[in-house]
């Protein structure tokens, strides 16, 4: 279970992050493998990433809109279970790279693709092993205020504005105090 | 799923058909106004049938907005965390109750929704949430607490999706279990949501 004080920010005991955890700047990302809106993002955040550096903590959060993206929750599941053999970020890309195939067959293939035991995380994700994980952070999105897919919250707000390279700049390079 | 304008073109003109006009939602503690509308094509709810529990009540401008997921799906995905504090969720909008019935269908949901189509817009504007110019009710909130009374109401620009409901919820949560609290909500203030009883 997240604690209130993580809904908004990176938690350092849980969260799956790139960059250090005590960064200036925290970019926290509840997304949805499904959505089409956050794999356009990706590439923006990416370019964040590379911009700001070292003074960017990045972490992402499961949300997926399983009534509206039934591959959503699997694929989010074999994104844990990537994170099991030490490879979340790698599974994590190529998900979003492949939005359109996200089948249990495919998610198999990436798997394999990685170098990962596809048996062990098919089955995994067929036996919904990692499912109290994507549940505990769709919860704690519901209650950070999470409002949309993607959902970004930088240094714990969430942010409303557009979903583009310079208004994010922007939005980053003044973050608001940690309430 | 967006919560505000991309580049997509549908999305962009349905935010800008929206005039950037407010109202003022009815405040907390005021009498939550009851209604009858149509929840299907041949069924009738009322707000007073939920007398005893919380409801959520969600006004939203439309039906069928151009995005693959939007403040209803949103809510449609959160139900879960509703009903295990034991409150229903209601959206509202003008849209007549055959269009309600093939937008819940394609969008899965499993809540009502409910008709403020005749007179058009008659419940939006005695809660304070109808846009005069567009036609459409605002993104509002209300929480009914189960004594019929609005307890915390919020009005969205219309192009944000409201994500703040289970914050608020929450501390309506608190407020009610603990006899003490004598705290007016203060829109900075947060809950302590370890103090909600559950997983």
């Amino acid at each position: 279970m997240i604690s209130r004080m993580y809904l908004k920010l990176p938690d350092p005991e849980r969260d799956h992050f790139q960059g250090t955890i005590d960064a200036p700047i925290a970019l926290l990302e509840y997304g949805d493998y499904e959505c089409p809106f956050c794999g356009e993002v990706q590439p923006i955040v990416k370019e964040i990433q590379r911009r700001l550096g070292d003074d960017l903590c990045f972490a992402f959060r499961h949300f997926p809109l399983t009534n509206v993206h039934p591959h959503a929750e699997h694929a989010a599941e074999a994104a844990e279970a990537a994170a099991e053999q030490s490879s979340f970020w790698a599974m994590h890309e190529t998900l979003f790279a492949n939005q359109d195939a996200l089948d249990d067959e495919a998610l198999a293939e990436y798997a394999a693709a990685l170098g990962l035991s596809e048996v062990r995380l098919i089955q995994e994700v067929i036996s919904g092993a990692h499912a109290k994980r994507i549940q505990e952070d769709f919860r704690s999105g519901v209650r950070a205020g999470v409002n949309g897919t993607p959902c970004f919250f930088i240094n714990g707000q969430r942010y409303d504005g557009e979903r583009a390279l310079e208004p994010l700049l922007a939005a980053l390079s003044y973050p608001a105090t940690i309430t | 799923m967006p919560s505000t304008s991309t580049k997509s073109e549908p999305e962009h003109a349905y935010k800008e058909m929206y005039s950037k006009s407010r109202r003022s939602a009815l405040p907390p503690k005021t009498e939550a106004p009851d209604f009858t509308l149509r929840s299907t094509p041949d069924q009738w709810l009322s707000l007073s049938e939920f007398r005893g529990q919380p409801v959520v009540l969600a006004f939203y401008p439309a039906d069928w907005s151009p995005v693959c997921g939007d403040q209803m799906a949103l809510y449609n995905e959160m139900l879960k965390e509703f009903h295990d504090l034991g409150a229903e969720l209601i959206g509202i909008s003008v849209d007549g109750a055959w269009c309600h019935a093939a937008f819940a269908r394609d969008r899965k949901l499993h809540f009502p929704l409910l008709a403020d189509f005749e007179p058009k817009g008659d419940i939006a504007r005695r809660y304070g949430v109808y846009r005069y110019k567009d036609g459409v009710s605002e993104r509002a909130l209300f929480v009914i607490d189960a004594d019929g009374k609005v307890y915390w109401s919020f009005v969205s620009p219309v192009g944000v999706n409201p994500g703040e409901p289970m914050e608020f919820f929450l501390r309506w949560r608190i407020c009610k279990t603990n006899k003490q609290c004598r705290q007016r909500w203060r829109p900075n203030d947060q809950p302590n949501v370890s103090q909600i009883a559950g997983p």
